[in-house]
């Protein structure tokens, strides 16, 4: 059991609040991604669960033991670095099997992990290498190996796939989501690339300045963002956003058109929808386009729509031409609507 | 967490060593220096200051170092330069120039006696070309700028290479790219090294200054070799004080009077070549 | 067009020239530093009366006299050896106390960490071997006296500023990511230095150690003025500077300079990367 439990935790680094009140349970054997922008608390989040920071105020609580006290190598985690962290002294064998002779395995038991987890990560050819001579995607398989090698309860990886180029790291992240889910290990990863996270993660936890935003499955996370911030975060290209004013009970303008929506004693409202939620149609919002990029699997458009910017995703048969007048009719159910002064969203 | 503590565990054996092997004995010295039997006086410094030997080996150490210093620093910025254009055998040339550093500066006032003494290599070459007859003895009493002469080759010979690694350390330090867009400036050569080089050595120059100056104060085996008592320099006088004449009063206030020296021109450096708040690398 | 041609050879012609002026000068300095240490070479190699005769031949005699009548000297012997155990003893020290300095200085932020650095850099801008005079009192006090732990003791001193600021910068250039790394893999704090820090930083340590070895075996004032009857060889040859007949002062010079010459050599690589940088 490898239920992970953050119980109020605080971190404070001088007069800086890099954490506020942090409260997340994390199932055994979920696959957990802390998402953010750089800064947002997100690494030191990890650092304290893995106890190589300890929290101001707070717990940790690792399969139904307290933690927070305790040194890293006594909280049955293991962790992937950002820079891999491969030690430069030792063959790839000896690096794999490093936590295993510190645990004092025998020999045939440290062989016989050694060799599953390097098979596992398609190293197996490279045991009697040395870092030096390793690629930055071979020196990741190795630090991965080394970590899976422990059997741990939890695994932790602080954006290992950020130093790769792009194409190894799309491959790299299927490997991984398909290692760690045969694996029976809870595992928490840090990413800025909302792109990994919504393809890895069974729960996404976006982070904005020391706080947990939203905690909830990617789709969830896409579909019903709970704050402005999620919005916009997740979703490429991001979400649009246009001022709504009362126009009835249930009714609100926007950009002239009217549209249903939340009732609610508000005197503004923050009317969002999603580029690719937009189609061309008969009713709807006028827009002129301005600036067309066909991507080939569709078409962007970057369109004037009452004086704001605003994009939408159309099909890539259509000829769109700068200049050119739209009428953009958003899909009724993925409207959604927000409070601008709390910025959280409104039913 | 003893991530606390321990951190001074860690500094404690080297301030605990260097309080009572440097702080203590400094503060002894500086007894020593103020007293004289019972309480406060300043006779040491005026005994001292005022024996016929101090005025020639205050001039003698302030003429060595204001000799030396300038052509080391010249020396060795020439050689710096010269060694970071080097592809072939660099590691071979910067090996060679830089034994001087493991010599110590008695061996080095003995190698040049080899060279200048009376049946040294010197007469030796002068005789071989024809220059002179017999032997002549470079380093008498009746040759003093000779003496001063071999002992700042021996010193240039010795010292040169302290600053040298420090200046190669510095150039190193700075981004080739700098050079490349003043060329593409079109600055010369002489241009680049004087408005791209020798700003950036700063730092470097600092450094090398202060320990070179701070070094040049200490001069006292090299004067041994081959001046013997016919060149009187500071150090030499604080180590006759000591053991000659027994007074070890007069000593430490001789040695503080040294102290203050270094302290002043060190001071004086740093305020010539200090470097803007933010203009480094 | 011939301008142009001429020009071109012109400049061409003057970028040899200069490629042989700085070719020459390399040369020149090399044999600046080269030549006097061939002069002592010749020297030691010669006989006692050739090194006293005029004038003297430029090719050593490979004559072992002035070397065989330096070992036998009064008290030659017994100086080298004190060099040496002083020496050794200043190594191990500086390094020991050194050591850790260095890694909490790259590894810690803590309160007093500028007011410790400043203390390391006091140390370097004062005349080190004055404080020999006052610790000559204190150690006939302590019975230190003209022992060679109390000499190692005070060469200890003035190699501690390089060991600190070398191991410094040794340590830095590890990322901690390694030690935290090893955390998680089972190591605790002691023991992810030495399984993983301290083999990376061997050559390192290997290389100041060997540094302080050469400052504390070429130290003079400070072994002149706390030894007497346990004399270092440059002590010794220091003290009889005046009455030494030359082939003794040559061979001795010779001893001086040859274990250096090689220390140096070894730890070459290492000097620029950690002098260079240690000073600054």
């Amino acid at each position: 059991m490898a239920e992970i439990q953050i119980k109020k935790v605080a971190k404070q680094f001088g007069d800086y609040q890099a954490l506020h009140d942090i409260n997340l349970t994390i199932a055994d054997q979920e696959f957990m991604v802390l998402l953010g922008a750089s800064g947002c608390g997100k690494s030191t989040l990890l650092r304290i669960i893995a106890g190589l920071e300890t929290a101001t105020t707070g717990e940790v609580w690792i399969g139904g033991r307290r933690v927070d006290h305790l040194s890293p190598k006594d909280r049955g985690i293991a962790m992937v670095f950002q820079n891999y962290a491969v030690f430069p002294h030792l063959t790839v064998f000896e690096n794999i099997g490093f936590g295993l002779r510190m645990q004092k395995l025998p020999n045939d038991e440290v062989t016989r992990r050694v060799e599953r987890t390097a098979t596992l990560m398609h190293i197996e050819q490279l045991l009697k290498r040395y870092s030096g001579e390793l690629s930055g995607g071979q020196r990741q398989r190795v630090a991965v190996a080394r970590a899976l090698a422990m059997e741990p309860d939890v695994i932790l990886m602080d954006e290992p796939l950020s130093n790769l180029d792009a194409l190894l790291r799309m491959e790299m992240r299927a490997e991984l989501k398909g290692v760690l889910a045969d694996s029976n290990t809870t595992a928490i990863y840090v990413t800025h690339d909302q792109v990994e996270a919504m393809s890895m993660a069974d729960r996404i936890s976006v982070m904005h300045e020391g706080k947990i935003v939203q905690a909830a499955s990617p789709i969830a996370v896409y579909r019903d963002p709970a704050a402005e911030f999620v919005a916009s975060f997740i979703g490429n290209p991001p979400m649009n956003f246009l001022n709504a004013t009362p126009a009835g009970t249930g009714k609100w303008a926007v950009a002239g058109q009217e549209f249903d929506g939340p009732q609610t004693g508000a005197t503004a409202l923050q009317f969002a929808i999603r580029p690719e939620d937009m189609q061309l149609g008969d009713s709807g919002l006028t827009a002129t386009a301005r600036v067309v990029e066909p991507l080939g699997a569709h078409l962007l458009v970057t369109c004037d729509l009452d004086g704001n910017s605003f994009r939408a995703v159309l099909d890539s048969d259509l000829t769109v031409r700068p200049g050119d007048k739209l009428t953009l009719a958003p899909q009724p159910d993925r409207v959604r609507w927000f409070d601008p002064e709390t910025t959280l969203a409104v039913a | 967490m003893n991530a606390r503590t321990l951190p001074y565990i860690l500094i404690l054996p080297v301030t605990l060593f260097l309080c009572v092997f440097f702080l203590y004995p400094f503060v002894l010295v500086a007894q020593l220096a103020f007293t004289k039997g019972a309480g406060f006086t300043m006779d040491n410094f005026r005994e001292v200051v005022t024996y016929w030997k101090f005025p020639i080996s205050l001039k003698n150490t302030l003429l060595l170092a204001a000799l030396v210093v300038p052509i080391q620093l010249a020396l060795s910025l020439l050689m710096a330069t010269m060694v970071t254009k080097m592809k072939r055998g660099r590691d071979m040339v910067l090996y060679i120039w830089t034994i001087p550093l493991g010599i110590s500066d008695l061996a080095a006032g003995i190698i040049w006696l080899a060279i200048f003494e009376q049946s040294g290599f010197l007469n030796s070459m002068m005789n071989g070309l024809g220059l002179i007859e017999g032997p002549v003895n470079f380093l008498s009493y009746q040759n003093p700028v000779i003496i001063f002469v071999a002992i700042a080759l021996a010193e240039i010979w010795r010292a040169t290479a302290i600053m040298l690694v420090i200046l190669v350390a510095g150039i190193g330090l700075i981004p080739k790219e700098y050079y490349e867009a003043a060329e593409v400036f079109g600055a010369s050569p002489w241009k680049r090294f004087l408005r791209i080089t020798l700003p950036m050595l700063r730092p470097s120059l600092q450094t090398a200054l202060i320990l070179r100056v701070v070094l040049a104060f200490e001069v006292f085996a090299v004067v041994a070799a081959l001046g013997g008592t016919l060149f009187p320099v500071l150090m030499g006088e604080i180590y006759s004080y000591q053991f000659d004449l027994l007074n070890s009063n007069g000593a430490a206030a001789l040695a503080l009077i040294v102290l203050a020296f270094s302290i002043g021109f060190t001071l004086i450096i740093l305020r010539i070549l200090r470097v803007p708040k933010g203009a480094t690398i | 067009m011939t301008d142009v041609a001429t020009n071109a050879t012109a400049t061409a012609s003057t970028r040899k020239a200069g490629h042989y002026v700085y070719a020459a000068s390399v040369f020149l300095l090399c044999a600046w530093i080269l030549v006097p240490l061939y002069f002592l070479l010749i020297n030691t190699l010669s006989s006692p009366e050739e090194v006293n005769s005029f004038p003297k031949s430029f090719i050593p005699a490979f004559n072992l006299g002035s070397l065989t009548f330096f070992a036998g000297f009064e008290g030659m012997m017994s100086a080298l050896k004190n060099s040496v155990v002083v020496a050794v003893m200043t190594m191990v020290l500086s390094i020991i106390i050194g050591a850790p300095a260095g890694y909490a200085l790259s590894r810690f932020d803590f309160r007093g960490k500028e007011l410790f650095r400043l203390l390391i850099l006091l140390t370097r801008a004062f005349p080190l071997p004055l404080l020999a005079l006052p610790l000559a009192v204190l150690f006939i006090q302590t019975g230190l006296d003209d022992t060679a732990f109390g000499l190692a003791l005070v060469h200890t001193t003035l190699a501690i500023p390089f060991a600190v600021l070398i191991t410094f910068s040794l340590f830095s250039g590890i990322p901690v990511e390694l030690e935290e790394a090893a955390w998680t893999l089972g190591c605790n704090r002691f023991t992810a230095f030495t399984k993983v820090i301290l083999p990376l930083v061997l050559p390192g340590i290997t290389a100041s150690a060997i540094f302080a070895f050469v400052i504390s075996w070429n130290e003079v004032f400070a072994a002149a003025v706390l030894t007497i009857e346990n004399r270092t060889l440059p002590a010794f040859l220091l003290q009889t500077l005046g009455e030494a007949p030359l082939h003794l002062k040559f061979a001795g010079g010779f001893i001086l300079v040859v274990p250096a010459l090689i220390f140096i050599f070894a730890v070459r690589k290492y000097l620029f990367a950690m002098w260079g940088i240690a000073n600054r």
